[in-house]
């Protein structure tokens, strides 16, 4: 079964990453294709497995603050910063569709 | 041995630091290397001179060149990735294992090139190129490539050195260090290791901390360690292994450094061959040479028996899926705001996150990026992923019920066949080529076994041909000792490039001191 247009917009705005071309959305299928060989074995009756250390438990220290106090060297490596802050471009504006994908990218 | 000459006085850090960042320079053209530390490196060799002269050592090693591949962060050095999302990304702070090391007294001589963000099994699909393989210019290769009778003719093709930690495989082979750091998350630690003919160790999963190591599977990576012999994988681990605070997926138990028997012995041992691994396109030699070595051990005394994981094919479409929706969830974090490649579009946020992701990330990065998603969407999670990781849970129970039999180490290849022309490696995609060469590999990576590679021969072509032992969770001093075994009966031969020998000075070239143990 072939992946639907809805589906490939759904996931490039899931990922915000594009499929650029025809290669990529081909790329998607025969990915499909092969992980679909997942369903000759036979699971029933088997938990999923997370984690190989899944036997051991989980390590929580205290909470005691050690370290920190490094902000001037994180902020060394953000392009676009005021004082402290990270400046974003405005938020909440969705990627344009599909279909209009051509012209966002004619004109970005 | 190099320690003991420097506790000798034979040599010096610094001395032996330049020789190995001039034989860097010399070894360009294998493009091993993304970043070339050379003052830090010059001054990190000179405390350490400082103190060797007061007879106070760190450790054996104490002014050793290593290399670091190019995933790990590592302090005021740029950490890439092989990719253009992180050009120029100075990190902030130093991984785990690269500050272990730097405690030691190990001088880091640069940060070696890999596939972008460790995806790929041949050191090919990096921002800054390939990574070639020094056997390709070996004697022993060019022998076997041009015909007698016009041997300055045409330059024979290079090979791929395997990846994706080729180019820490490919320092190692040149002697441009010691040891390298690598990262193992389906194979990418032993593949380059078996086509470079040098030692690749995947450790258990736990072992080793993963924190500073730029994630992409966070259930399955590990640090590998590459070294020019078993003795020196078994000192290097044991300076990384052990609890990380700062990792909490290290498991908590004391780790104890240990030290190989010098005449290992194997006879009471019991060596599983999983028939399984006899997989489609294995090089008739190959299959020669793991017949030879169950032989040899078996003169040997060791009980060799073979054995069944029948889940073994399922593997690498399990690591498929389950891989591609660790890095779907991995990669989100670049997104161009506080670290990395910004794009300059500025409408919103979304058009800038994706904007800025369509230009750093390459066609691989993407794809997978994609894949995952889509494994991991509503409609598709139980029928994909879910069944994955139940699928996952049948491998390591395959392992777990043959090591529960009483095998105590398994035999198989580590590669199909050996390193492949680049011209011809190119002609598939990423990801049929992962599929095909992480298949021997990659299932220890989803049961979190130790592994580790161990070169055996060369092929008719004069290329190395390295096989693996997968061992018992936790259990490397007895999947170390019986790969010194196997190291000691083959005696696998040094690499003959013009490079080293012109910097030879009487340290290198001598086949003891290939290794710093």
């Amino acid at each position: 079964q072939t992946v639907t247009v809805e589906v490939l917009d759904h996931l490039e705005h899931l990922a915000l990453v594009d499929f650029r071309d025809s290669e990529g959305v081909e790329r998607l299928q025969k990915a499909i294709q092969f992980a679909d060989q997942l369903h000759e074995v036979n699971t029933d009756g088997i938990e999923p497995m997370d984690s190989v250390l899944e036997d051991r438990c989980l390590y929580l220290r205290d909470d005691d603050v050690t370290e920190g106090n490094c902000m001037k060297e994180l902020m060394k490596n953000a392009r676009e910063k005021v004082e402290e802050y990270f400046v974003a471009p405005p938020g909440n504006i969705p990627l344009p569709k599909l279909e209009e994908q051509d012209a966002f990218l004619q004109s970005s | 041995q190099v320690s003991a000459a420097l506790r000798e006085g034979q040599i010096t850090p610094t001395e032996l630091c330049q020789r190995c960042l001039s034989l860097i320079k010399s070894t360009k053209f294998l493009n091993a290397y993304i970043t070339v530390t050379e003052e830090t490196a010059l001054k990190q060799a000179e405390e350490s001179e400082k103190r060797f002269r007061r007879g106070q050592p760190l450790g054996v090693l104490d002014g050793i060149p290593v290399a670091v591949k190019d995933n790990f962060n590592t302090a005021g050095i740029e950490t890439t990735c092989a990719s253009n999302m992180l050009k120029g990304y100075i990190s902030p702070y130093n991984a785990t294992v690269v500050q272990k090391l730097l405690d030691q007294g190990a001088v880091l001589v640069g940060k070696t090139n890999l596939d972008e963000f460790a995806m790929g099994s041949g050191s090919t699909d990096g921002v800054f190129g390939p990574v070639r393989n020094p056997w390709s210019y070996s004697r022993q290769y060019k022998e076997k490539s041009a015909p007698k009778s016009h041997p300055e003719d045409k330059e024979p093709e290079w090979v791929i050195a395997g990846g994706s930690s080729g180019g820490s495989a490919a320092a190692v082979s040149s002697f441009t260090c010691f040891a390298a750091l690598g990262s193992d998350t389906g194979g990418s630690t032993r593949n380059p290791a078996a086509h470079c003919g040098v030692v690749g160790l995947k450790p258990t999963y736990g072992l080793i901390s993963r924190h500073g190591l730029i994630p992409l599977v966070n259930s399955m990576d590990v640090p590998g360690i590459l070294t020019r012999c078993v003795d020196d994988a078994a000192l290097v681990l044991g300076s990384l292994a052990g609890h990380d605070p700062k990792d909490s997926t290290t498991i908590q138990d004391k780790f104890k450094p240990f030290e190989l028997p010098n005449l290992p012995d194997v006879s009471k041992l019991s060596i599983g061959i999983p028939k399984e691994y006899h997989a489609p396109g294995l090089s008739s030699e190959i299959l020669a040479l793991w017949s030879k070595a169950a032989d040899l051990f078996k003169s040997a005394g060791a009980k060799v028996i073979e054995v069944s994981l029948p889940h073994t094919r399922y593997s690498i479409v399990c690591y498929h899926v389950l891989c591609t929706a660790e890095v779907a969830s991995n990669m989100a974090r670049f997104d161009g705001l506080e670290y990395g490649h910004r794009s300059a579009t500025n409408d919103s946020t979304e058009s800038m996150y994706a904007a800025t992701r369509r230009e750093g990330f390459n066609d691989v990065v993407r794809a997978r990026i994609l894949s995952g998603n889509y494994f991991l969407l509503k409609q598709n999670y139980e029928h994909y992923f879910v069944k994955a990781q139940k699928v996952r849970r049948l491998i390591a129970q395959d392992f777990g019920k043959v090591f529960g039999s009483g095998v105590d180490v398994l035999l198989t290849p580590t590669t199909l066949s050996h390193a492949a022309a680049y011209a011809e490696f190119i002609k598939e995609d990423n990801r049929t080529r992962s599929a095909q060469d992480d298949i021997l590999t990659q299932a220890a990576n989803m049961a979190g076994l130790p592994a580790i590679n161990v070169p055996a021969a060369l092929s008719e072509r004069g290329l190395p041909v390295g096989l693996q032992f997968i061992g018992r969770p936790f259990q490397e001093k007895q999947l170390l000792t019986v790969a010194k075994w196997f190291e000691k009966e083959v005696k696998f031969p040094m690499i003959q490039l013009e490079e080293v020998k012109r910097h030879d000075h009487g340290a290198f070239q001598h086949q003891k001191s290939a290794s710093f143990s």
